[in-house]
């Protein structure tokens, strides 16, 4: 496995872009009476198309719920968030699944394959579900596999590929449908460091080379060096938003 | 999305396998034990349907069933016979009498006695000798299967077979001396003991004297008769009771199926039958679907509408209970293909194949409903929890 050096964020960085993400004093709590947990608490975000912005920070300070709710599979319960001017909480439950379903590619900690299907199958999911053909659909998702390097793989189950296969399977399928916004959950976690920074090499030239925006929960400080921005988040709050330089002059300082 | 979902399936084979084998076994015993059920059934009434030229069977008020025996006095033969529309008329004796074997031993036989002139009731299929033999002196027909069996010979060496009964025997019915003149085929009665066939004459002279000896009067309509009508004209003319060949056959169920236990033992075993097979299939399918409920989770999250979702467990739900019901209904058939030959009594009319098929359909319907129930309450954010 090469080792791929972490880009300069400046040359890659597009913030010039229109905004793809507006969060304006979102706040999400769980539970109910004495027992209530905010996981967030009023939170400003912005995300523009063409930026990868990474959220960071320890266990248990809002970094899932966040993306959760920027992608349209939680509620909040105040504020303003738009994606793509959007308003996803306005939308009626069918009309958001469809949103989702064409402008978000998901990428997950756990790859979340299915198992029984191959990695051409598996990719050419999002594209049935937006109505496309089923052979219409592996033929797409066999040239995006071609594209993630893993065209000679595409009938292997997801058990006959490595982590790092797995997550590029992964990462072919969050893309295929050409969603505007790519949520990514810990994408390498799971992965070795060399393998981590193949898969993030990949998300930084394919995904954001087609003017889309992503989103990337980590713990991974590895990679913080590949995102436009870093929003670093504690308690609920996003606590300071800088570029990877800044971010490391500060957790060094 | 449904490929997706049949290879979500198939591809774990062993809870597929133990799906398939909860709705196989229930279905199985869905079809197998109603079959048993209505063999025995059809065991009531075969003697009716034997008597196949009859329209219609005259009866004292208060026989309830083929077997419920309440003689008449002959005189109401010719009663029956001037009421208009009958074509003919004829007497039957049925009744159960003890003949004694060569061995010494006694057997109760179901003696039928025919109309000595035309014979009308009689058995359709002769295995050997001919019905007309009957008009010989002192001439009996058995049954080829008590012929072979309760009213066999005893084998001449110990640990030998017995001897199946042959023309040319001897039998005593009731101390008199019947000869054996051929062996028929007739449905199994559902006593199971043997059925022999003389004139009514000579059965009611084989019977113990009794005042009244005429069990029914077999009646064909003229020509364009209604037999319902024609029941009802014989009804009102004599004060018997008159039924159609087919009510009568359904009184006689109908009086198996309220007077006896059997509808219940059967409906136990059905009723475990379908508990066992919900229990194995809801289960396991659950435990498919939680074992699968990451994967669900990803796919709502990837923009897979609760309908989408619904049409694939439904799909799954339904190949199983398709592939499941084939199987057991198969090895249902095949089970009473197998036994065909034997004493068992197997009938697998559609009835029971719509029973099964709706009671597999419940069971698949009620498995996939807590699965369903599960996976629409599924918040998509479950697949950002490591």
């Amino acid at each position: 496995m090469t080792t791929v050096t972490a880009p300069n964020p400046s040359s890659t960085a597009n913030p010039g872009g229109a905004p793809a993400i507006v969060c304006r004093g979102v706040t999400k709590s769980y539970g109910s009476g004495a027992g209530t947990v905010a996981a967030l608490r009023g939170i400003d975000l912005e995300v523009r198309t063409g930026e990868m912005m990474m959220l960071v920070g320890p266990s248990g300070c809002g970094k899932t719920t966040l993306i959760s709710v920027v992608a349209g599979i939680l509620d909040r319960d105040e504020g303003e968030c738009l994606v793509f001017g959007q308003d996803l909480d306005a939308m009626a439950p069918n009309e958001r699944t469809r949103f989702r379903g064409r402008n978000v590619g998901f990428v997950f900690q756990a790859f979340n394959l299915l198992p029984t299907l191959t990695a051409a199958q598996n990719v050419s999911i999002p594209l049935l579900l937006n109505g496309v053909g089923r052979r219409d659909a592996v033929r797409r998702a066999t040239e995006m596999l071609g594209r993630v390097g893993l065209g000679e793989r595409a009938a292997s189950l997801p058990t006959q590929l490595s982590g790092g296969q797995q997550q590029r399977v992964a990462i072919a399928r969050a893309l295929v449908h050409e969603p505007r916004l790519i949520v990514c959950d810990e994408p390498t976690s799971a992965l070795d460091h060399d393998t981590g920074h193949v898969i993030m090499r990949l998300l930084k030239n394919v995904a954001l080379g087609e003017g889309r925006s992503l989103v990337i929960v980590t713990h991974d400080a590895r990679i913080f060096g590949f995102a436009d921005r870093i929003a670093r988040m504690d308690d609920g709050r996003i606590t300071s938003l800088a570029t990877p330089d800044a971010e490391r002059t500060a957790r060094e300082g | 999305m449904i490929g997706v979902a049949l290879r979500m399936l198939f591809g774990d084979r062993a809870k597929y396998f133990g799906l398939i084998f909860g709705v196989t076994f229930a279905s199985l015993v869905l079809t197998q034990q109603p079959a048993i059920f209505w063999g025995l059934m059809t065991r009531t009434y075969g003697f009716i349907t034997d008597a196949g030229l009859a329209d219609a069977w005259v009866m004292d008020p208060k026989v309830q069933f083929i077997d419920d025996i309440k003689p008449l006095q002959d005189t109401q033969l010719y009663r029956v016979r001037s009421v208009p529309g009958v074509g003919w008329a004829v007497p039957l004796y049925k009744g159960l009498l003890r003949a004694r074997l060569e061995n010494g031993s006694f057997q109760s036989c179901n003696v039928i006695g025919l109309d000595d002139s035309t014979l009308i009731g009689g058995p359709a299929t002769m295995l050997e000798g001919r019905l007309e033999d009957l008009r010989r002196a002192d001439s009996v027909i058995v049954d080829d299967v008590g012929a072979a069996t309760r009213l066999a010979r005893p084998p001449r060496f110990p640990g030998d077979p017995p001897i199946p009964l042959r023309v040319g025997d001897l039998l005593e019915l009731n101390d008199r001396r019947a000869v054996v003149v051929g062996i028929c085929k007739v449905s199994r009665t559902f006593q199971s003991q043997p059925v022999v066939y003389t004139t009514y004459s000579r059965a009611t002279s084989f019977a113990p004297r009794e005042r009244k000896l005429l069990s029914f009067i077999l009646v064909g309509g003229a020509p364009g008769q209604d037999p319902a009508q024609l029941c009802a004209r014989i009804e009102a003319q004599t004060g018997l009771a008159a039924y159609p060949r087919e009510d009568f056959k359904w009184k006689t169920v109908t009086y198996f199926l309220k007077y006896t236990g059997i509808p219940i033992n059967f409906g136990i075993s059905v009723t475990l039958g379908f508990l066992v097979g919900l229990a194995i299939v809801g289960q396991t399918f659950y435990t498919f679907t939680l074992d699968n409920l990451r994967h669900f989770g990803a796919l709502k999250a990837m923009g897979a509408g609760n309908g989408t979702l619904l049409r694939m467990i439904v799909t799954q739900a339904l190949v199983v209970g398709l592939v499941g019901w084939g199987l057991g209904t198969g090895a249902g058939a095949m089970f009473g293909y197998v036994f065909r030959e034997s004493q068992l009594a197997f009938r697998l009319p559609i009835w029971v194949l719509v029973l099964s098929a709706s009671a597999v359909l419940l069971i698949t319907i009620v498995s996939s409903v807590l699965s369903l129930w599960k996976v629409m309450r599924l918040e998509p954010a479950i697949v950002f929890k490591s």
